[in-house]
């Protein structure tokens, strides 16, 4: 009797899931579906849902008729860049409060965050008339420098707790069989640390990649990345739906899959460990 | 003398770190207060001059203030709301025994790893379009009028758009909250013939306190300073209808290029995000010592 009601909970919750799945998932799906469509049907009424004329016209349109490879370019120096430059600043950092904590090490911490609560736009006029001063709107490397200072705090905080996990004993233990610290650090510390590296790595990139306040504020054409890129299809006069989905599905889809495999480090890297 | 080192080597490595955060933290905002200070407009170049509060007077009385402090509240206060009614139940059914359950939780996750301006864009135009978009076919197909959404309810739908965003960030801290709720706890209040809801009311939920909290602080960092939404899709406008304070603060330095009253209205804006900003460092500071 039991068993009968858990299957039948099973198939309930089953069912209810996939449908509430489906749901929140859909508007990803339709957006997919019309950049596959002419511009006629992504716009038709009824909507043709699977039965239409599947084109890639609009993936090749894009690119010849927008540039689209320069701005993906631009998201990837910029995502990559600031993000490698944030793990060189911050792994030194995190590893230096995780294995020779002092006193400060909690007030450092929370001072660090508290520098990521500050609201970006408290700071945009400053920012923009010093990067205008300097030459450095619509650059590359001054967006690269932005979002590198802006997700510092969350690469050392996610760095942070991984070391802490790291069981000191085996450090005390290398040391014992008379390793130096360089030796420690290639064959003892590094292995272990490899896993919690790249999942600060890839939430950072994702941080960075969908980055939406700075990029629009600070870049107009030649250092744009897709987020401005597909901002651009906002203005009012050519309302292109197919080709709006042909960039938003590739814009989205690296990080998608990046996002996918992460989920985990998301909860950890965005409470800064207050849940796990 | 090998921990002296230890130290001095520990400290050499936290500095440039430190170093580059306090110069990002005090230089731009040493230098907002200064401007909040000055009658200063780009396009008047050569006029900067002292006006000490002046700036913070005429932000704060200026009526475009009130309807941005307004709608930045409700705007945060909605997206929570929605976004932990519809994320406690969503998390509790997907900590059920649910076949497939990997592939539902990443169709779940995907709205969070989609940039800003996407989402916006696609549901302003594919979804809620008041004649070709998908929407206004459905309540066609129901025999209702179509809506005009962002004309009708500018500010419901930036909502709309951005609890669809952060639902699942809700959903996944909860989830993995529940996760590590203690089973055999669940299993004896069972045995002691507690039913469902009462389980629910005195197991879960009291569990799931933390987390909401956390939720909570987090999702009101970033909403305070919502942008990308706004900026593509109304502009702020009908009127001032979805203007919240990023967004005014924007408009005053950008467009009109008031540089004086947007520092003051940056100060404002630094100014509430710092209250949450003080529970939300307090609880996370709570965790670091257990």
């Amino acid at each position: 009797m039991a068993r009968m009601v858990t299957t039948r909970n099973k198939v309930i919750s089953t069912t209810a899931a996939w449908l509430v799945g489906f749901l929140i998932f859909f508007p990803i799906l339709w957006m997919v579906l019309a950049s596959f469509k002419t511009e006629l049907e992504a716009f038709a009424i009824p909507p043709s849902f699977l039965f239409f004329h599947w084109t890639t016209e609009n993936y090749v349109t894009v690119q010849e008729r927008s540039d689209y490879f320069h701005h993906a370019l631009n998201s990837i120096i910029i995502a990559g860049g600031s993000t490698l430059i944030a793990m060189l600043i911050a792994i030194p950092a995190a590893w230096s409060m995780a294995f020779s904590p002092t006193k400060r090490t909690k007030d450092v911490l929370l001072w660090m965050l508290s520098t990521k609560m500050m609201p970006p736009v408290g700071v945009l006029v400053p920012i923009y008339l010093i990067f205008r001063s300097v030459g450095l709107l619509d650059t590359r490397a001054g967006l690269i420098f932005i979002l590198c200072l802006g997700n510092l705090p969350i690469v050392i905080w996610m760095l942070f707790t991984y070391f802490k996990e790291i069981p000191k004993d085996i450090l005390e233990a290398a040391r014992m069989d008379g390793a130096t610290i360089g030796r420690e650090l290639i064959y003892v510390l590094t292995p272990m640390a490899v896993p919690g590296l790249a999942s600060t790595l890839l939430l950072n990139l994702i941080l960075a990649w969908n980055e939406a306040f700075w990029t629009l504020n600070l870049s107009t054409l030649e250092a744009a990345p897709l987020t401005v890129f597909i901002a651009s299809y906002s203005s009012p006069e050519g309302l292109f739906w197919a080709k709006l989905s042909a960039a938003s599905t590739l814009a989205i889809a690296p990080i998608l899959v990046l996002g996918w495999f992460s989920q985990r480090q998301l909860v950890r890297g965005l409470t800064f460990g207050a849940v796990k | 003398m090998a921990t002296q080192q230890t130290q001095l080597l520990a400290r050499t490595l936290l500095t440039p770190a430190v170093a580059l955060l306090f110069i990002w933290m005090i230089v731009p905002l040493a230098l907002t207060i200064y401007f909040a200070t000055l009658h200063y407009n780009l396009l008047d170049p050569g006029s900067e001059s002292f006006v000490g509060l002046e700036n913070f007077r005429y932000f704060l009385t200026d009526p475009a203030f009130l309807a941005s402090l307004q709608n930045t509240l409700v705007l945060v206060g909605s997206v929570l709301a929605i976004t932990i009614i519809f994320g406690v139940p969503l998390a509790l059914l997907l900590d059920q025994q649910v076949v497939g359950l990997s592939i539902v939780r990443l169709m779940v996750i995907a709205p969070f790893f989609v940039m800003p301006t996407v989402s916006a864009l696609v549901w302003k135009n594919l979804l809620m379009h008041p004649v070709s978009g998908l929407f206004a076919w459905i309540a066609h197909l129901f025999g209702l009028p179509a809506i005009d959404w962002f004309n009708d309810a500018p500010l419901f739908s930036v909502i709309l758009i951005i609890s669809w965003q952060w639902l699942p960030f809700a959903t996944l801290i909860l989830l993995t909250a529940l996760q590590s709720l203690d089973e055999e706890q669940k299993e004896a209040a069972e045995m002691d013939g507690a039913s469902a809801i009462s389980t629910f009311i005195y197991i879960t939920l009291p569990h799931l306190a933390r987390p909401i909290t956390v939720v909570i602080l987090i999702e009101t960092i970033f909403l305070l300073t919502v942008f990308a939404e706004i900026f593509v899709t109304t502009g702020g406008g009908p009127g001032l209808q979805t203007t919240n304070i990023a967004f005014l603060i924007y408009s005053q330095a950008l467009i009109q290029y008031d540089v004086g009253s947007a520092s003051a209205g940056g100060l404002v804006a630094v100014v509430l995000a710092n209250i949450v900003a003080f529970f939300l460092v307090r609880i996370v500071g709570r965790n670091l010592e257990a």
